[in-house]
């Protein structure tokens, strides 16, 4: 298959997206040449199924209005352009994601949001830099889990450390850490199982793990990333609350962003909690993983059809 | 306890109209704003939110409430109504076929939950007495055969793959052996998609040509946002679907995809999956879920998981001993351990009515080790002192406090809340024998 280039596979991962909210848009600015109070509530319906949340939709709205009424802005088009300047300013991300090697990815989440998955393609997309890459089969909770991430080792091309079902997971952990460091593993990428933010048992369970890297590799860059589905609805500000009190989450990965939700919740997440958004799923396939630009994601979002 | 944050909200925006006499239009409107960002907040669709608000709005400002005594209340009936009407009345169950074996067929998007709730299912009917078998259709994530095999064995219910062939010709030959091993409900996983998927939508139109399922059930993530509806929306136009499987409700999630689906789509919640454990999967039912969201309390799922969590004759003794008078310490105890049977403190608080439970849990009355420390000291006394409690001195106390590693505090507190709980129950038995009520009775509720 032909390599495609980052934009356009952006692009079209995020053809869905693009297309609903800036249909709806531009039929908004279509019939509505001057700025009044209806436009306003036509903009907050459509930021509102977009998944943005009522308070960070509700202080977006403020912002471009006030805007709107200092800039002396009078079509409807320009509210637009000032509408995306707001969203980019609270997407920017302030650091950038600067790897050292060697680096240890803790991947955690809830249930169901594509962590396995997401590490597959974290492992191939290293893998093809040039790295060596060790995953750690975390996940001893759920049915099969470590089958799955070894047929994506196998598949990628990484090595494994994996126990059994029902597993000490921080042991697994343990384990993957002193093999990444006797075989001079670059990237080493742990697992875990999948738990609801609320349930407290698993939470410290998580904490142990972190606890566990921190003693044991002190030596490698550290990344917790909080994997998030872009179909999930406000929920995700709290589950991102509850992930980063308990291991302090760097960054976000936002998976299935190639379905018909349009992932607006990482705007509230990015403004509510200011954990930057790292990586973005938007397929199925080993290279539909790719770094998150804010400035390409708010482009493509409102992009002219 | 999914619903919370909702119930909260609610309670909150309502609560401004419960003391007044007379509401004016403005009274409404503006609690209205409120219950409408609480909607919003808990991810209830848009579209969806605005048709309740226009039709609750209306039905309170119009004469329905202008000539009720309490308006506020009246208006949270209102309120209540249109939950439930939204969620759609009565409970729906499955449709059973009337040749087994009956044929159902799970679909979903991906990490919705399906294959945990295929077998959570099949536990389920298990337990009514069927036979069910599960069937792996989902040849495309890795090891999700393996994954099934695993849950399937865990609620001993057989599991029928093929490996990696044709899901179609999996089905067929699943309904097939079925009929040859007297199953008489298929269950079939199938593989999870995205549904703008044309290819994998395709293929479960054919399994459904295939095996021409009795129900076909779409599983949801109740975390889902404003795009729940769209994908209730798209499997029902392309395969026709009976009913729902809302799952991960036991998270903090308010659950407005619950509130959205029935809305949009016209098909019932059936079940709802409720935690991680196999045998979390519960019926749904709207109203009491309407009333769980206003906070009015589910009495009747409380009554339900007593009656089957706790032992009827027991019951029948403790009854006549409450009856008598002759409740001890040894009841007591009984007590505390099936309440326990029935699930955390927090469960059955948050099926009350009029209880904020994280109101509560936050204040600390909730606090299970409460109940833990009771056991303790009841587990140090000896059976004399259980059944006669009055012979409790201070050398004895000391002894109980020691054995329990608890304090001589702890131990009168017990024993006072106990004196005081034997009284209550004097004047309730009294009060019982006029009305002749239920048969159940919890110390602590």
């Amino acid at each position: 298959m032909e390599k495609k280039g980052f934009f356009s596979r952006l692009k079209e991962g995020l053809a869905k997206t693009r297309q609903n909210i800036t249909e709806k848009m531009d039929l908004l600015f279509k019939y509505h040449n001057e700025v009044n109070d209806e436009l306003f509530d036509e903009l907050e319906e459509v930021l509102i199924l977009a998944d943005v949340g009522v308070n960070t939709t509700t202080r977006l709205i403020e912002k471009v209005r006030e805007r709107v009424r200092e800039e002396r802005i009078r079509e409807a088009q320009r509210v637009r352009a000032v509408l995306k300047e707001e969203i980019l300013a609270l997407l920017s991300q302030p650091q950038e994601l600067n790897l050292r090697f060697p680096a240890v990815f803790l991947v955690v989440g809830v249930n169901g949001v594509g962590k396995t998955t997401t590490i597959g393609k974290l492992a191939h997309m290293f893998q093809s830099q040039g790295r060596k890459v060790l995953m750690a089969a975390g996940d001893t909770f759920r049915a099969a889990a470590i089958e799955q991430l070894e047929v994506w080792a196998n598949r990628v091309g990484c090595q494994i450390v994996r126990h059994t079902e029902g597993a000490d997971a921080a042991a697994v952990v343990f384990d993957a850490i002193q093999a990444a460091k006797s075989r001079g593993i670059d990237l080493l990428i742990c697992d875990t199982a999948g738990r609801l933010h609320t349930k407290k048992n698993l939470m410290n369970e998580l904490e142990k793990i972190n606890r566990i890297i921190e003693r044991e590799y002190p030596e490698a860059h550290k990344e917790v990333f909080l994997v998030l589905d872009a179909t999930t609805g406000q929920n995700a500000v709290s589950q991102a609350k509850m992930f980063k009190e308990k291991v302090n989450v760097t960054g976000i990965i936002l998976t299935k962003l190639d379905g018909t939700a349009k992932g607006g919740i990482i705007i509230a997440v990015k403004s509510e909690l200011g954990i930057p958004i790292r990586y973005i799923g938007v397929g199925e396939g080993m290279d539909d993983l790719q770094p998150f630009d804010a400035e390409a994601f708010v482009e493509a979002l409102f992009e002219e059809a | 306890m999914a619903f919370e944050g909702l119930t909260g909200k609610l309670q909150a925006a309502l609560k401004k109209l419960t003391g007044k006499g007379k509401l004016s239009e403005k009274d409404v409107k503006e609690a209205m704003r409120d219950v409408r960002l609480a909607l919003l907040e808990a991810d209830v669709n848009f579209v969806v939110v605005k048709d309740l608000i226009n039709r609750i709005t209306q039905r309170a400002v119009g004469q329905e409430i202008m000539e009720s005594l309490t308006p506020g209340q009246q208006v949270i009936k209102i309120v209540n109504e249109e939950l439930t009407a939204l969620m759609g009345g009565t409970q729906s169950k499955i449709n059973m076929a009337p040749n087994p074996p009956t044929v159902i067929m799970m679909v979903g998007l991906q990490g919705s939950g399906k294959t945990t709730t295929s077998a959570k299912l099949a536990g389920y009917l298990k337990k009514q007495g069927k036979s069910p078998l599960l069937v792996a259709c989902d040849i495309y994530r890795p090891a999700a055969i393996k994954q099934l095999q695993v849950v399937g064995e865990k609620v001993g219910v057989p599991v029928f793959e093929r490996g990696q062939v044709d899901p179609v010709e999996i089905a067929r030959e699943a309904v097939e052996f079925a009929k040859k091993q007297q199953r008489d409900v298929v269950i079939i996983d199938t593989a999870g998609r995205l549904h703008i998927n044309e290819e994998l939508m395709e293929e479960l139109s054919r399994i459904k040509a295939q095996v021409k399922p009795h129900e076909i059930l779409l599983v949801v993530d109740a975390m889902t946002g404003q795009d729940a509806v769209n994908v209730a929306k798209s499997f029902d136009e392309r395969l026709g679907l009976d009913g729902v499987i809302l799952t991960k409700l036991d998270g903090d999630t308010r659950g407005g995809a619950a509130l959205s689906i029935k809305a949009v789509t016209g098909k019932p919640i059936k079940f709802v999956g409720m935690g991680e454990k196999l045998d979390d999967l519960e019926p749904f039912h709207p109203n009491r879920m309407a009333s769980r969201i206003l906070g009015m309390g589910d009495i009747l799922t409380l009554i339900e998981k007593a009656q089957a969590s706790i032992d009827e004759k027991k019951a029948q003794e403790l009854e006549k001993k409450l009856r008598e008078q002759q409740f001890t310490l040894e009841d007591f105890l009984d007590q505390l351990q099936q309440l326990k049977k029935i699930g955390s403190i927090n469960d059955i608080v948050s099926m009350l009515p009029g209880v904020d439970v994280q109101k509560l849990s936050a204040s600390g009355a909730l606090n299970e080790k409460e109940l833990i420390k009771a056991e303790a000291i009841i587990q140090s006394m000896t059976p004399e002192e259980r059944r006669n409690p009055s012979i409790i001195n201070a050398s004895r106390k000391r002894r109980i406090a020691m054995g329990s590693g608890t304090t001589i505090q702890d131990v009168n507190r017990l024993l006072k809340s106990f004196e005081q709980f034997r009284h209550m129950m004097k004047q309730m038995s009294n009060i019982e024998k006029a009305m002749k009520r239920g048969r159940f009775k919890f110390p602590f509720l």
